[in-house]
């Protein structure tokens, strides 16, 4: 396969990835490794690495819009990411220790995971009680809706710096956002509305990522052959799906039909995990 | 001040994606015809290090050029940590500067201990 080959296939599993990616809420980083791996054969941490560095770019991208909104909690954002740096500077170490057929099957268990997350019932709440912690570190906000302005209280801050840790290691170790756990800690352990938790997950990303990034960077994992077309097609891939997104809210079947799709490649990395062929 | 870190992701990711779509362009051009391999790690490339990015834009060389971009994108989040730092600073803040300034040890620990390491 020539360079332009592998660009041209690269660049357009990419838009295909971060279409996915965007519309399903899961990230684009959990499509293209498994792409990148399975049909291209290209080594797993050099994917990791092209996939870090793609979701710095959408989660950026996007977090610039929802800031301006009004909406990110960014108190909340920056108190969390403590947790999630901590966990990704972890990550990205452990991960140069750890075979690469390992790290393919955690992959492949951890998207099948956060595929089935990602089909849950998101139910808004709006907590209202006390927490001495979440008012002692001001996490507690409001966001702009339709019908004015909410405030809302924010639950378990201590719960929620753990599991945001683990995200954060999850992240490092497999160049992934772990968006999906991290809307989770935030909708049902802390409690918080669902746009607010995406949002501010969304903003937090970014930093996760160039946590590890750095790491990944100076070990030579970033590969700009690979990188290029991997960040600039998931970011044509993003801005595309988040224009769907806005013109269509019924889309039920599609986040099915990519459930399907994302089990599928999981699974086929789980087995050439197992297989030794990673 | 959300409106300044709003634009400082916006702008770090225009130009990063700017420069790497560029250093991509020059990269095809002159190496569009070789056999791409990316099966096995091939160890820690020139363009890891700052002189070695510095010269191989000098001599036009598209890796590098793609590299530079991508640190630049790389920066990005972390420059609106410091950006974030400075907005809590202006609000007088200070518990949340030091959250942020704890944030940007951790970053900056990693960028150390990656090169230790390496």
């Amino acid at each position: 396969m020539s360079v332009i080959e592998f660009t041209l296939i690269v660049l357009i599993g990419s838009c295909f990835a971060g279409l996915v990616g965007s519309l399903t809420g899961l990230g684009g980083g959990f499509i293209i490794i498994p792409l990148l791996t399975i049909f291209l054969h290209v080594d797993i941490k050099y994917a990791i690495g092209a996939s870090l560095v793609s979701i710095i770019a959408t989660s950026s991208g996007s977090a610039a819009a929802y800031v301006k909104e009004g909406i990110t909690n960014m108190r909340l954002g920056m108190f969390l990411e403590i947790a999630t740096t901590l966990g990704a500077v972890c990550g990205a170490m452990l991960a140069m220790y750890i075979p690469t057929h390992y790290l393919a099957i955690i992959l492949g268990v951890i998207l099948i995971l956060s595929a089935l997350l990602s089909l849950r019932k998101k139910a808004q709440q709006i907590v209202t009680h006390k927490n001495d912690l979440a008012a002692k570190l001001k996490l507690n906000g409001s966001y702009p809706t339709a019908d004015g302005v909410v405030n809302y209280h924010v639950s378990k801050v201590g719960g929620g710096f753990v599991v945001m840790l683990f995200a954060g290691l999850l992240s490092g170790l497999l160049g992934i956002g772990s968006g999906a756990l991290k809307v989770l800690a935030m909708d049902s352990i802390m409690r918080i509305p669902f746009k607010v938790s995406t949002t501010t997950s969304n903003f937090m990303i970014g930093v996760t990522g160039a946590a590890s990034a750095v790491v990944y960077l100076q070990r030579g994992y970033i590969d700009p052959e690979i990188a290029m077309p991997v960040v600039i097609g998931v970011l044509i891939g993003a801005l595309v799906g988040s224009k769907i997104l806005v013109n269509s809210t019924s889309s039920g079947w599609l986040r099915w039909t990519f459930v399907v799709v994302v089990i599928f490649l999981a699974s086929q990395l789980i087995y050439n995990g197992i297989m030794g062929k990673i | 001040m959300q409106a300044v870190i709003g634009w400082v992701l916006r702008l770090g990711v225009i130009v990063s994606v700017s420069v790497v779509i560029f250093g991509g362009i020059v990269y095809i051009y002159r190496h569009g015809h070789e056999v791409a391999s990316h099966a096995r790690f091939a160890g820690v490339p020139d363009f890891v290090k700052i002189n070695g990015i510095i010269g191989g834009i000098l001599t036009f060389r598209g890796r590098a050029i793609i590299q530079a971009g991508i640190i630049l994108l790389i920066a990005t989040p972390i420059l609106r940590v410091f950006f974030s730092a400075i907005s809590f600073m202006l609000e007088k803040d200070y518990m949340y500067v030091c959250i942020s300034l704890l944030v940007l040890c951790i970053i900056f620990f990693s960028l150390i201990n990656g090169h230790v390491g390496g």
